[in-house]
């Protein structure tokens, strides 16, 4: 086990040093000078563009750019933004709320999703599965922003039950209503997936012994069928998180949430290099754990998973 | 045996959550104090894109927090006019020497005094080269002041505590009108030992002050309280103000209606629609110093001559402007009838010639031809901008425009990012005409003038050159008297409406609104509301 955790740990960094090549390039060759944009709709003189430049070591050639920015990484230095805030700064500041939310979001559509996607497995075709598929159907087909939008129109304007928008420091009551936006539509997708699951499961030799032993439905319903049926839904949670972490640009923007997400957006508008691509890095970071610690979850659920060999 | 084992797993889940959701609400939450004090005023902005140094911020999020916490010589009331702030007096017999006078015993919100010298060496932090600060052009026609090198502002010399003189390098009747501007606020001593510590906790001279240190909470908001040593004529009615960063106007604008917002001063593109009848009177929607235009530089084919002056007044009379503003901007734009705006002491729709900014189709079809006859008209005629900004919609409709009306082919030239337009106008890489728009920085006709089309001008884009109208701008600019001067611009623009180096479109209103329980808003001649004035309760 811990052999095997010391190596997935190896593999994490060429993954670091490829990420971040890449996406350091990717903004190097982001059309258009950062610098001129700084200046809106007036043009500065050259002279000025030239000293902001090397400021920001914008004059240098990208590998040498590249190479300070890895190298200020390794003194915790990730650089500034064009605001004077280290970016170090914006990280400690943006992931704790983004965090906060994935994992509101996360409970909203596991517990939900699960409970909704059971029942409707073991009454398949019954009424309430059909309701389940049609309610699913809609919140998949619909865009995120269009959820957004209606509930933040209707449960923040019209009813007054929520805030409009999430407030200073992001407390969790505020960061409900986006988090129930934002599980939306994976719940529906849980729903289907830990619908069919049950149903497949249930069809299988040996829930017809337990039946068949005479056990009772609440022993078999748990025991033999969900935990069974929760392999898939495992998986799709994990990634899913890894997902939500990274930020929803979307709901984040429209909720006002100061997470990830909005940040990135923004950084990315004004051609920021080092916080984007400090950002990204610490994305496929945690990126990495996520899935790591999803791996191991496997063996927990089912015995016959093995991951050291 | 089994079930111990999912127990296991789904204890730890639901562990960790908590573990991670108590953590970070701990690292998150901050005490709030804003609830005790219900004069607090909330307004919206954004995150500043620089460090909050006057001379270093020339973008609108920024730039409101400033205002308030700094007073400069001058401050701009409703309509524009100059009202004396810290100055006692601005004197000058030629606008080229100007005597600074600034009232005694002034002190910043640290304790450190306002006197001559604290403008004096914030200016000269500004305009030094090496400092790359964003606003150093403002000072470029003080004595000394140089884009090669690092020089000294010659031009300043204090007299004693209180008074200090400018020298400029030409005259320029609208320096006084200037000195309200954000680039020329005074900065007290300890800001020099550290700006960059100083850009995060500015302290200024302002009727507001920061509460506190740290209290520019970043991407979040800022909280200021009223500065009780502020003696000017922008005492606040008001307890505070909280200013509010959103990523987007319709979050904004959402919290407008959801009562998490008092002040709103930039309406979304999606609520042009219905915002005047969801606010009824709160709602505001008002003229502005904002004009848009589209450049057509003169390097390109068929415009340059008289070939040029004709196909320019061809394509501005080929556009419906009324019908764009109502259609496209539900009536949020004013169609342009000069090159400045509304808002400004000095402006005129009766210029001579700025019919040339009417829909007339029959005439535009007829100097068009005239064009023709002096050289056949090949190829297509685009307006480039930036797909990031909202302005396909306003594009499409003026590039249709001309193309029905002239029968030729024309269309929009979208670029992905902002960034990317404007270097290629910068480093006169582009090809075809381009979006183009002025917001001023001080309420003065020569703003919109000078800087766009003298002589090689920074923001002459279109690389505009006439003789006559430099004549005309520096004409204006050694009157010491406003009006005589502000003739010589009007007749300046007149010029310019024959050449059209740019097209005028219109001018932005400033849209937005407010809250039931704030009153006294009224919006300043730059988009910004009056925030000292504004009662709340």
């Amino acid at each position: 086990m811990a052999g095997y955790i010391f190596r997935r740990v190896l593999q994490a960094i060429p993954v670091f040093f490829g990420t971040t090549f890449l996406i350091y390039f990717m903004v190097f060759a982001m059309p258009g000078d950062p610098i001129v944009a700084l200046f809106g709709d007036k043009t500065p003189n050259p002279a000025v563009i030239e000293q902001l430049r090397q400021q920001y070591h914008l004059d240098q050639p990208f590998i040498v750019q590249y190479f300070l920015y890895i190298g200020g990484i390794f003194r915790g230095d990730f650089g500034t933004s064009f605001s004077g805030e280290p970016v170090t700064q914006i990280l400690a500041r943006t992931f704790p709320v983004t965090i906060r939310l994935a994992v509101l979001a996360l409970i909203f559509q596991s517990v939900a999703g699960i409970a909704v996607g059971l029942v409707s497995g073991l009454r398949k075709g019954k009424l309430f599965d059909s309701s389940a598929l049609v309610v699913s159907l809609i919140l998949i087909s619909l865009p995120i922003f269009v959820i957004a939008y209606v509930a933040q129109f209707v449960f923040g304007v019209q009813l007054g039950w929520a805030r409009t928008t999430v407030g200073p420091g992001a407390p969790l009551q505020d960061l409900i209503l986006p988090a129930i936006v934002l599980a939306s539509v994976s719940f529906a997708q849980i729903v289907r997936l830990t619908r069919s699951s049950v149903i497949e499961t249930s069809g299988l030799d040996f829930v017809r012994t337990a039946y068949s032993k005479g056990l009772s439905r609440k022993r078999i319903v748990p025991v033999h069928i969900l935990r069974n049926s929760l392999i898939p839904v495992v998986t799709y949670l994990a990634t899913d998180f890894g997902v939500l972490l990274v930020g929803a640009t979307v709901t984040e923007g429209i909720f006002n949430v100061p997470g990830v997400g909005n940040t990135l957006y923004q950084a990315i508008i004004r051609g920021e290099g080092p916080t984007v691509v400090s950002f990204v890095t610490v994305m496929v970071l945690l990126y990495l754990v996520v899935n790591l610690v999803v791996d191991l979850l496997y063996g927990l659920l089912d015995p016959r998973i093995r991951l050291v060999k | 045996m089994k079930i111990r084992r999912i127990g296991i797993g789904a204890l730890a889940l639901a562990a960790a959550s908590a573990l991670v959701l108590t953590g970070c609400s701990t690292g998150g939450d901050t005490p709030s104090t804003s609830g005790s004090n219900t004069s607090i005023i909330t307004a919206n902005g954004s995150e500043p894109q620089n460090p909050l140094i006057p001379t270093n911020t020339n973008e609108v999020g920024g730039g409101k927090i400033l205002d308030e916490i700094f007073a400069g010589l001058v401050y701009y009331d409703a309509k524009g006019a100059p009202v004396n702030d810290v100055a006692e007096s601005i004197e000058t017999d030629d606008a080229q020497n100007y005597t600074i006078k600034i009232k005694p015993g002034l002190k910043f919100t640290n304790g450190d005094p306002v006197d001559a010298t604290s403008f004096v060496d914030a200016w000269q932090y500004g305009a030094l080269l090496s400092n790359a600060q964003l606003s150093s052009y403002f000072f470029e026609d003080i004595e000394g002041f140089s884009y090669d090198a690092d020089s000294p502002l010659t031009g300043l010399k204090v007299v004693d505590d209180t008074t200090f003189t400018v020298a400029l390098t030409s005259p320029k009747s609208d320096f006084p009108l200037r000195l309200g501007y954000s680039a020329f606020y005074p900065l007290p001593k300890t800001a020099f030992e550290d700006m960059a510590a100083f850009g995060e906790n500015p302290i200024g001279n302002g009727p507001y002050m920061l509460a506190g240190e740290g209290a520019w909470k970043h991407n979040e908001k800022i909280d200021l309280v009223v500065n009780p040593d502020y003696d000017g004529g922008r005492v606040p009615k008001n307890g505070g103000l909280s200013i509010v960063f959103y990523a987007t106007q319709d979050a904004a604008y959402a919290d407008l209606q959801g009562g998490n917002l008092d002040v709103l001063d930039a309406v979304p593109d999606s609520a042009y629609q219905t915002f005047e009848s969801d606010l009824g009177d709160r709602a505001v929607n008002q003229a502005a110093a904002v004009f848009q235009s589209f450049t057509i530089p003169a390097r390109l084919p068929h415009f340059d001559g008289e070939e040029g002056k004709l196909r320019r007044a061809a394509i501005s009379m080929s556009i419906n402007r009324e019908e764009i503003t109502k259609v496209i901007f539900e009536g949020t734009r004013t169609p342009a009838s000069d090159f400045t705006s509304p808002v400004i002491d000095g402006w005129t729709d009766k210029l001579e010639g700025a019919d040339v900014l009417a829909y007339n189709p029959d005439e535009a079809v007829k100097l068009w031809a005239q064009a023709d006859a002096i050289s056949p008209w090949s190829g297509t005629f685009q307006i480039a901008y930036n797909a990031d900004g909202g302005h396909q919609g306003w594009v499409d409709a003026v590039s249709n425009s001309i193309k029905n009306t002239l029968g030729i082919d024309a269309s929009g030239a979208p670029s992905p990012t902002f960034a990317e337009v404007r270097t290629a106008i910068t480093d006169r890489s582009i090809q075809t005409a381009f979006r183009t728009g002025w917001q001023a920085d001080y309420p003065g006709l020569f703003n919109f003038l000078g800087p766009i089309y003298a002589t090689d001008a920074g923001s002459n884009d279109g690389d505009y050159s006439n003789p006559d109208f430099d004549a005309l701008l520096a004409k204006g600019s050694s009157e010491t008297d406003v009006d005589t001067a502000n003739k010589d611009f009007q007749d300046a623009q007149e010029i310019l409406l024959k050449d059209l180096p740019a097209i005028p479109l219109w001018y932005s209103n400033v849209t937005g609104g407010y809250g039931t329980d704030v009153s006294n808003v009224t919006f300043g001649w730059n988009s910004v509301p009056l925030f000292y004035e504004i009662t709340k309760g």
